[in-house]
């Protein structure tokens, strides 16, 4: 069954068998605004946890997307770089950026299950 | 009282109401955008039309005896010809630095009938720094008054004329040209209305008491296709219209020539001089400036930053931007900034540094969407 995380920099990975599918929270896609702009990371790049591999615009501004874990990409969202605006409508479904072969799945458990994020977005007032 | 306390405008409480996202700006408290986005606000204004609330400018009036004397006096400052403004009118200006660099850039307009009153509007954060210089400067017949008092409202696109047509029928706004302005009795305020802003679009800026602002812009907000407009799609709409912001493609290093304002400096003032910095800009009106404010047109979809390093074909660094984003109107990123001379004609091939790579891109002309201005 799929499961789901997050980071501090409100990323998402929806994990099911060894790979994950990572794109930014409804929090953030909130936040940023009417996303303009959408670069997802070469296929079979190699990312560590926490490097800089996507990228996604508003209007005003650019932000990076750190990936959640290690691994390696294996799939991008071409529809997102055509629309980006489903980073806005459907973050967590048609606004995914990359999927991810996990190096090392235990770099999940320093991640944020649904319930954690909640709480956390609370801390952030 | 402690300098970084955040400053409100008269519609602070009405931008709250109508769920505005709030930022820091110039030391206000503003509405960047409003629940709808910026894309939809910026598409709005181009359409219909869009209430700003810029109550944070620098409102003044300068006076003198007569015209004559304010004028000779503002041209000590700016490169205008404020002497030949005709009552009723207004003009873009800047205050410049001895070297002849941007200080701010503002409106002068001189009321009509008015014989030695001026009202200026400047910049939010530049107005401490402007009037400052004005009253160090001022000759002791004239005085500078600060209109603390006063909101600023701008209503701007296609349906703003119209719009306040119906509200108050009878007034002439309708018929008022670009860049023309005057008092006016709008919902039963007395305001001071002018036909400009800063979006490319027909519109007015109107100046009115504070205690009337709130009321007035809700009864504006009623009419059908009006809307409250934050400034993430002032600055959108700005960029598009190929408009300068302080901060960015101004500041006091840059001269209003290569900043692409030559058109503000008039006939007589290039002949006879008399303002700041006047041997630099003069001689690069005479000879062109060796840099010179360009758009620029990316070629794929990544919108350019300010700080972008502009570079030629050849990979050499010729210059930065200085605005850059996405044109809602346009569809497409585009950015102004600056490049030597060699490399601003329209059309020349540049690259621009993003994320490490250099991404094609043209000097476009600007501005980027066409002005819509109302010029009788």
């Amino acid at each position: 069954m799929a499961q789901i995380r997050y980071t501090k920099d409100h990323e998402y990975i929806r994990v099911e068998g060894g790979e994950g599918v990572v794109g930014i929270s409804e929090h953030a896609q909130s936040q940023l605004g009417d996303v303009v702009f959408a670069e997802p990371p070469p296929v079979r790049k190699m990312v560590k946890a926490g490097d800089p591999t996507a990228v996604v615009e508003s209007v005003k501004a650019a932000s990076d997307v750190f990936t959640p874990v290690s691994g390696e990409v294996v799939a991008v969202n071409s529809e997102v770089e055509a629309t980006p605006g489903l980073i806005n409508e459907d973050a967590l479904g048609r606004g995914w950026l990359f999927r991810i072969r996990l190096a090392d799945p235990t770099e999940l458990d320093g991640l944020m299950d649904e319930a954690a994020y909640s709480d956390y977005l609370k801390t952030l007032g | 009282m402690s300098d970084d306390a955040v400053l409100k405008t008269p519609l602070h409480a009405l931008h709250i109401d109508l769920g505005a996202r709030m930022g820091p700006f110039a030391g206000y408290d503003m509405p960047i955008q409003y629940p709808s986005g910026i894309l939809a606000e910026h598409l709005h204004t181009r359409k219909a039309a869009g209430l700003f609330d810029v109550s944070h400018m620098g409102q003044a009036l300068l006076e003198s005896a007569d015209h004559a004397s304010l004028a000779a006096f503002l041209e000590t400052l700016v490169p205008a010809d404020i002497l030949n403004l005709e009552p009723g009118r207004q003009r873009y200006t800047q205050l410049l630095n001895e070297s002849g660099g941007v200080i701010d850039d503002l409106m002068a307009t001189r009321p009509p009938g008015a014989d030695g009153v001026l009202r200026l509007v400047v910049n939010a954060a530049r107005k401490a720094v402007d009037f400052a210089l004005i009253r160090e400067r001022l000759p002791r017949a004239m005085r500078l008054t600060l209109l603390d008092e006063a909101a600023l409202i701008a209503l701007q696109g296609p349906l703003a004329a119209p719009t306040l047509a119906r509200l108050v029928p009878g007034e002439g706004l309708e018929s008022m040209k670009f860049m023309s302005a005057r008092p006016a009795r709008l919902a039963g305020v007395e305001t001071f209305v002018s036909r400009s802003g800063y979006t490319g679009e027909d519109g007015y800026e109107i100046s009115l008491p504070a205690a009337r602002a709130d009321m007035f812009a809700r009864v504006l907000l009623r009419e059908p296709g009006v809307a409250s407009i934050g400034l993430g799609a002032r600055d959108s709409l700005r960029l598009e219209a190929g408009l300068c912001l302080y901060g960015h493609e101004l500041d006091e290093t840059v001269d209003p020539v290569e900043a692409a304002l030559a058109w503000s400096i008039q006939k007589r003032r290039r002949a006879e001089g008399g303002f700041p910095g006047q041997n630099r800009i003069l001689r690069a009106l005479a000879n062109g400036p060796d840099r010179g404010r360009v758009g620029l047109r990316p070629d794929g979809r990544a919108p350019a930053r300010e700080g972008t390093v502009i570079v030629s074909a050849e990979g050499a660094a010729i210059g930065v931007v200085t605005s850059g984003g996405f044109g809602p109107s346009i569809g497409a990123p585009i950015a102004m900034g600056f490049v030597d001379h060699a490399h601003a004609p329209v059309g020349t091939a540049v690259g621009l540094v993003v994320r490490g790579k250099a991404l094609s891109a043209r000097v476009a002309a600007l501005p980027f969407h066409p002005h819509a201005y109302y010029r009788g």
